[in-house]
């Protein structure tokens, strides 16, 4: 309900000589935008499924990593390994449900945590229309710069890493193998080995910054915390890392055969 | 002292814009950043050349008019306002780089000007407590601890500049929504609104064309008020709250 | 008396405090004698606010509330950057937390006392009464006032008040005051109760047929002048000191709006009252383009001193004890450095005018904290100022905890401002004016914490009641743009614009700016003789006739164009500053903070004339560059009695 009122829209032609335009105006008002309704366009629901989904998946690390590290001692215990999470909750459960419900729910985590992240980047995106001239970081981390890239490459790494160990299609040592053998023939090529360590290098990074992340986005930070957060981030990353490294380096080394 | 000058010229919201080159001379140490633009621009005005638009107001780092990308930093290189900014934190022969702050929600009004009412709308939307005039009762009527009281101010410092928007890769808002959201939510006057306050202003700051936040931390080291970064996980917290008590994300 | 400068007119006074009842019923009589509007048709009515400080953002929020519809204008992009976002110190209130006798009548009292006997007794007691419901008020919006570890509110004692009644957030209150209402302000924007409109400046008032019935306005950033129509209208514009170019206030405060309704015919009363601070940080070149104001709580532990020797250059650490003057605390004993600010001010100035003045320019003098740091240990004056060391550390480059802080005195706060009633009234019916606008409640000098009190008395609590006794008549007949008035106004503000931007000349703004800043400072500023004043009124012209065809403003009337925002304020700063001068040579005494050098007592203390100066100066503006005709409201003090301040 704008007053609208006849006005001189002020053309100037030349300097300082005006030419008259009678036009309809009224003072700008800020337009209002309608916020949109629903949860998941939420921007901070769309955070905490990141951050929940992200949680799922490090749990699943932490036991993926632990559960590695039987190839130490040896193909056998490594390829019994392997089978008993194929048996876990037998003869209660059918052959493998347990590890079928890891993997849809492993899966489910994956596309959310995917979703949400395509869905806040593209919103960044539009929040900054016309990039800076020049900009210059006071703040942020390394680790915090390339969640997004490293993100991605660690999909693509996981989609590789499973048609590599868990199916043998693109392994060295082909498909009809056992675990350990996949795991030996991926390790002992320096190409693909680089490649994990690179793989756990980002995923390094990206818990560093998804852990203190995942805790301020359930808001569970505080200024008191949040060294400890930082720190429980850093160790974290770190072991994970160095546990995963472990095999692949051990084998490439020569130490395990 | 003299100084190249890199400035975003753009006519209106419109108009596509440019740097342009300026050089001052004879720039004394004890100028402010926008006395220095203010010498720019009476030569630019004796000159016949358009001045250069910028905001500021109080010139005593309280209004939050001012703003500026100085060199890629929002506000410039001290962690204050651009209007307590002095000159003497550059040398003899600087090139400084100015923008406008850069984001979806903060239209280009003219040159360094931009369109920050965006804000507003994110208060209008929930950032207040309805006390409707004349209804309060005595002020002693509810003690507050003085460590939520000392906390809640720390919050409702913010002046409402949008260097946080600038300067998150992000172009979120978080830090200011959450510095409200913070300072309302820790008093016992704030309470009950609290749900409909976090969900409300998010989902207007998120229909602003303001990015999410990923907790990166940009906005809070260049905030002039120190805003902290608890504020954020303050407001996430009171967010999944609201959400668990059953309450629909918006109006 | 100079005759030439202005004429006498009819005597003016308040009609709509009820004198007949005493004044501690006053405000509730008027409220119950005024008419009121029933709630159904207050969304009938509409009222234009212009301003969003404490006065106009309070008041927006509350008539909304209230139910009318309300249209609020202002020229920053956000009503929380009114200029009122930039008080430090505190605001007063009767509370008597601290159970230290105060009361209604004390706070009453003091502001009568401290205003010189220059104020108006009726206005000043209900700003007293009010002054406890602001306190609740802010409270329940959630503005963090200071709290002690019980979890009650702190208060301290300002300005030398011998009780503590001053509520404060740190030094920051009138920020946390002004986003309190302006966050109720937002609130009734999004319930679609305010029509708002950022970044439009009032340039006119539109009176049709004797009532204010719109404003003329200039969209900032597209350059569309546009006429707004309401019932009434409330101005709540803020002060000028801006006059003297630098000035605590905010760039962009101005006088224009306030001015402007005085050309249509609203009185404008005691110009020349100008309170000047004495602690801010002294002008450090010449394009220094405002001053900054350093809490003046820094007196009760800094100790002000200048050399005794003209022209001492030793840095002031090499200064032997016995080669500096403590001038406060020598010619005051009894208050020391926490005299008023209108004679810490005015003995800062003499010991500089003497020669004895520290820093680069000569214009400062110190406030040293050696002596405390000494006595409490550093920590504690940490504690207690850190924040205002560090700005001033910000700005000057300088340790005020190694040396001692320059500090000089600026213009703060006009008490001047558009003559209101009892019911915030001017003479046009149906403006109101409200805060630092109108000139209602400080006399000739203003205490500290007061005027956040007056303005969101005003605001909340004054105006909300009063407004309903002129707006139960409406409403008024519609008024659009093509109405004879309307089209006059508009016409006269384009004409205005074109004319600013065809001279063409080759001085900018700020140059004709800083020339009138510089000579009422010097002439009418912290003291006036009749020799400067007729200085001042002899080159006054001069400057406007330069300004009108010398001034040089760039870029067009339809863009975002600040130059010409500036060039028009400064056009009605010149008109201003003149009658500000006449207004200070006419009044031939020394009364708060306006200081005749004829008129002093033998020890150089200012001097009142009560026989003679006992009224508001109240000036009707006359076209054509005839002279201003003066209007006396006398001043009667029933509850007050007259007597000479005295601070020795
Ligand atoms: C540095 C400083 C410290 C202070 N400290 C204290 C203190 O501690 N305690 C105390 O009591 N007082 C203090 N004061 C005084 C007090 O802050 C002011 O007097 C008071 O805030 C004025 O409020 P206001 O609402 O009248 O005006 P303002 O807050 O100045 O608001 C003016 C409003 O009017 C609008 N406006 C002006 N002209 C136009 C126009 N032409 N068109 C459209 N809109 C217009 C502006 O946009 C603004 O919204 C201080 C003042 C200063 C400068
Ligand atoms: C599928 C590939 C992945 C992509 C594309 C991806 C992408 C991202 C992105 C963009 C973020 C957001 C950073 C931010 O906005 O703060 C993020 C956060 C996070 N990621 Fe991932 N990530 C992937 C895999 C993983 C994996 C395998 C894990 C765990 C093992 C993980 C754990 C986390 C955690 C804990 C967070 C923090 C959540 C938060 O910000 O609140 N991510 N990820
Ligand atoms: C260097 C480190 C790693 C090694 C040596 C390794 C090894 C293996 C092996 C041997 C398997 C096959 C198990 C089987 O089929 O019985 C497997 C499966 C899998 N790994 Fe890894 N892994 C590593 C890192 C990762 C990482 C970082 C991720 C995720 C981000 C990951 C996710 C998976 C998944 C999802 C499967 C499939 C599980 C299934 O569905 O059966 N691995 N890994
Ligand atoms: S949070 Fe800080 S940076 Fe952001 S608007 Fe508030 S004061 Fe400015
Ligand atoms: S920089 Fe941006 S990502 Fe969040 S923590 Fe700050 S808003
Ligand atoms: S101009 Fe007010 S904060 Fe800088």
């Amino acid at each position: 309900m704008s007053r609208v009122t006849m006005a001189w829209l002020g053309v100037t032609c030349a300097r300082g000589i005006p030419c008259e335009a009678v036009a309809t105006v009224t003072t700008q008002q800020p337009q209002r935008r309608a916020p949109k309704t629903g949860r998941f366009s939420n921007s901070v629901v769309k955070k905490t499924v990141m951050a929940v989904s992200g949680i799922i998946m490090i749990l699943y690390l932490i036991a993926h990593m632990i559960g590695n590290l039987h190839a130490f001692e040896g193909a056998d215990e490594f390829n019994e390994y392997s089978h008993w999470i194929r048996t876990i909750g037998e003869p209660a459960a059918p052959h493998g449900t347990v590890l079928w419900i890891i993997r849809l729910v492993l899966l489910a985590s994956v596309v959310a945590h995917f979703w949400s992240a395509i869905s806040l980047w593209r919103q960044a995106r539009r929040a900054r229309p016309v990039a800076y001239v020049t900009k210059k970081r006071v703040q942020q981390s390394f680790a915090s710069r390339t969640v997004r890239w490293g993100g991605v490459i660690l999909l693509l790494f996981v989609i590789w890493h499973i048609l590599d160990l868990t199916f043998g299609a693109v392994n060295p040592a082909g498909t009809g193998t056992t675990p350990y053998e996949r795991l030996v023939a991926s390790f002992q090529n320096i190409p693909i080995t680089l490649f994990y360590v690179l793989a756990m290098v980002l995923l390094g990074l990206h818990l560093r910054h998804g852990i203190f992340a995942a805790t301020q986005t359930l808001g569970q930070t505080n200024k008191r915390r949040e060294r400890a957060v930082n720190g429980i981030a850093y160790v974290v990353a770190t072991l994970l890392t160095a546990g995963f490294l472990l095999v692949p380096l051990s084998i490439a080394s020569g130490l395990i055969d | 002292m003299n100084l190249t000058l890199k400035v975003w010229r753009q006519l209106d919201r419109t108009q596509k814009g440019k740097m342009v080159t300026y050089h001052v001379t004879d720039v004394s140490p004890d100028m402010s950043f926008l006395e220095m633009l203010d010498v720019l621009n009476e030569k630019l005005i004796l000159e016949g050349d358009d001045p250069v638009a910028f905001d500021h107001d109080c010139r005593e780092g309280i209004c939050g008019s001012c703003g500026l990308m100085i060199d890629g930093i929002a506000h410039g290189p001290e962690q204050a306002t651009v209007c307590q900014l002095h000159m003497r934190s550059f040398k003899d022969g600087d090139v400084i780089d100015i923008e406008p702050w850069r984001s979806g929600g903060f239209p280009v009004v003219k040159d360094l000007v931009v369109d920050r009412s965006a804000l507003d709308r994110i208060i209008s939307a929930g950032g207040f407590i309805s006390a409707p005039t004349g209804t309060a009762p005595d002020a002693h009527a509810v003690p507050v601890p003085k460590k939520d009281s000392d906390a809640a101010f720390d919050a409702a410092t913010c002046i409402g500049c949008g260097a946080c928007v600038a300067a998150c890769p992000n172009g979120s808002a978080m830090l200011f929504t959450a510095a409200k959201v913070s300072h309302l939510g820790l008093l016992p006057q704030g309470q009950p609104e609290r749900d409909m306050r976090v969900l409300r202003m998010v989902a207007q700051q998120d229909a602003e064309d303001f990015g999410g936040c990923s907790n990166i931390g940009e906005c809070s080291a260049v905030c002039p008020k120190g805003i902290s970064m608890e504020t954020i996980s303050r407001l996430n917290h009171d967010l999944l709250g609201a959400l668990r008590a059953g309450a629909v994300p918006t109006s | 008396m100079p005759l030439d400068l202005f004429t006498v007119g009819e005597p003016i006074a308040d009609t709509k405090a009820p004198r007949d009842v005493p004044i501690d019923k006053r405000w509730d009589e008027r409220k119950f004698r005024a008419k009121l509007v029933n709630p159904a048709n207050r969304r009938r009515l509409s009222i234009i606010v212009v301003g969003t400080g404490l006065a106009g953002g309070s008041a927006a929020a509350t008539l909304a509330e209230m139910g009318y519809r309300v249209q609020n204008f202002w020229f920053q992009d956000s009503p929380r950057r009114a200029h009122s976002v930039a008080a430090q110190g505190g605001i007063n209130a009767a509370k008597n937390y601290r159970n230290d006798g105060d009361s209604v009548h004390r706070l009453f009292y003091d502001t009568v006392k401290g205003g010189d006997f220059r104020s108006r007794e009726d206005n000043v007691y209900r700003l007293a009464e009010v002054s406890t419901n602001i306190i609740d008020q802010c409270v329940a919006q959630g503005v963090p006032f200071a709290r002690e570890y019980g979890g009650l509110l702190d208060n301290r004692s300002f300005g030398g008040a011998q009780v503590s009644r001053t509520f404060y957030a740190r030094g920051q209150t009138g920020q946390q005051l002004l986003y309190g209402a302006y966050q109720a302000l937002e609130r009734q924007i999004g319930l679609g109760n305010v029509e708002q409109h950022p970044r439009t400046e009032m340039l006119d008032l539109i009176v049709v047929d004797g009532r204010a019935r719109g404003i003329v306005v200039r969209d900032l950033i597209t350059g569309a002048i546009s006429s707004h129509f309401a019932d009434a209208v409330v101005l709540a514009s803020g002060g000028y000191s801006n006059v003297f170019y630098l000035s605590t206030n905010a760039k962009g405060s101005n006088v224009t709006a306030a001015w402007r309704a005085h050309k249509r015919g609203a009185l404008f009363a005691n110009p020349c009252y100008t309170q000047i601070h004495p602690t801010c940080i002294p002008v450090s070149g010449d394009y220094q383009s405002k001053l900054t104001l350093m809490s003046e709580s820094l007196r009760n532990d800094g100790r002000v001193w200048v050399p005794k020797e003209r022209g001492d250059e030793r840095d002031p650490r090499q200064i032997p004890e016995d080669e500096r003057d403590y001038f406060l605390e020598r010619k005051y004993p009894a208050f020391g450095n926490l005299v008023p600010r209108d004679i810490a001010s005015r003995q800062a100035k003499n010991v500089c005018d003497e020669g004895r003045g520290v820093g680069p320019s000569g214009l400062g003098v110190y406030l040293d904290f050696t002596d405390a740091i000494q006595r409490m240990g550093r920590k504690t004056i940490e504690a207690k100022y850190g924040n205002l060391f560090d700005m001033y550390n910000r700005i000057t480059g300088e340790d005020a905890y190694e040396t001692g802080m320059r500090i000089y005195p600026a213009v703060h706060y006009t008490m001047g401002g558009l003559w209101v009633d009892y019911d915030l009234e001017s003479t046009i019916p149906g403006l109101f004016v409200i805060g630092e606008a109108n000139f209602s409640d400080h006399g000739a000098n203003r205490l500290g914490a007061s005027a956040l009190m007056q303005g969101l008395a005003d605001g909340y609590f004054v105006l909300p009641n009063t407004i309903s006794n002129y707006l139960a008549a409406g409403p008024f007949p519609k008024v659009d743009a093509t109405h004879p008035a309307a089209v006059e106004a508009e016409q006269g503000v384009r004409a205005q614009t074109e004319r600013l931007l065809s001279i063409n000349g080759t001085r900018t703004v700020a140059s004709f700016h800083r020339e009138l800043g510089k000579l009422m400072w010097d002439l009418c500023g912290m003291e006036r003789s009749e020799e400067s004043l007729r200085k001042a009124l002899d080159r006054i012209p001069e400057i406007r006739h330069e300004f009108w065809t010398n001034v040089k403003v760039s870029g067009e009337q339809g863009r975002f164009n600040q130059n010409l925002e500036h060039a028009g304020r400064v056009a009605d700063f010149i008109e201003l500053a003149e009658l500000m001068c006449v207004d200070a040579l006419h009044r031939n005494e020394s009364c708060g903070g306006h200081f005749r050098a004829e008129s002093q007592t033998p020890e150089g203390e200012a001097l009142r004339d009560d026989e003679n100066y006992a009224y508001v100066a109240a000036w009707e503006y006359t076209p054509n560059g005839t002279p201003p005709v003066l209007h006396r409201e006398a001043l009667e003090y029933e509850y007050v009695h007259l007597a000479q301040r005295s601070y020795k």
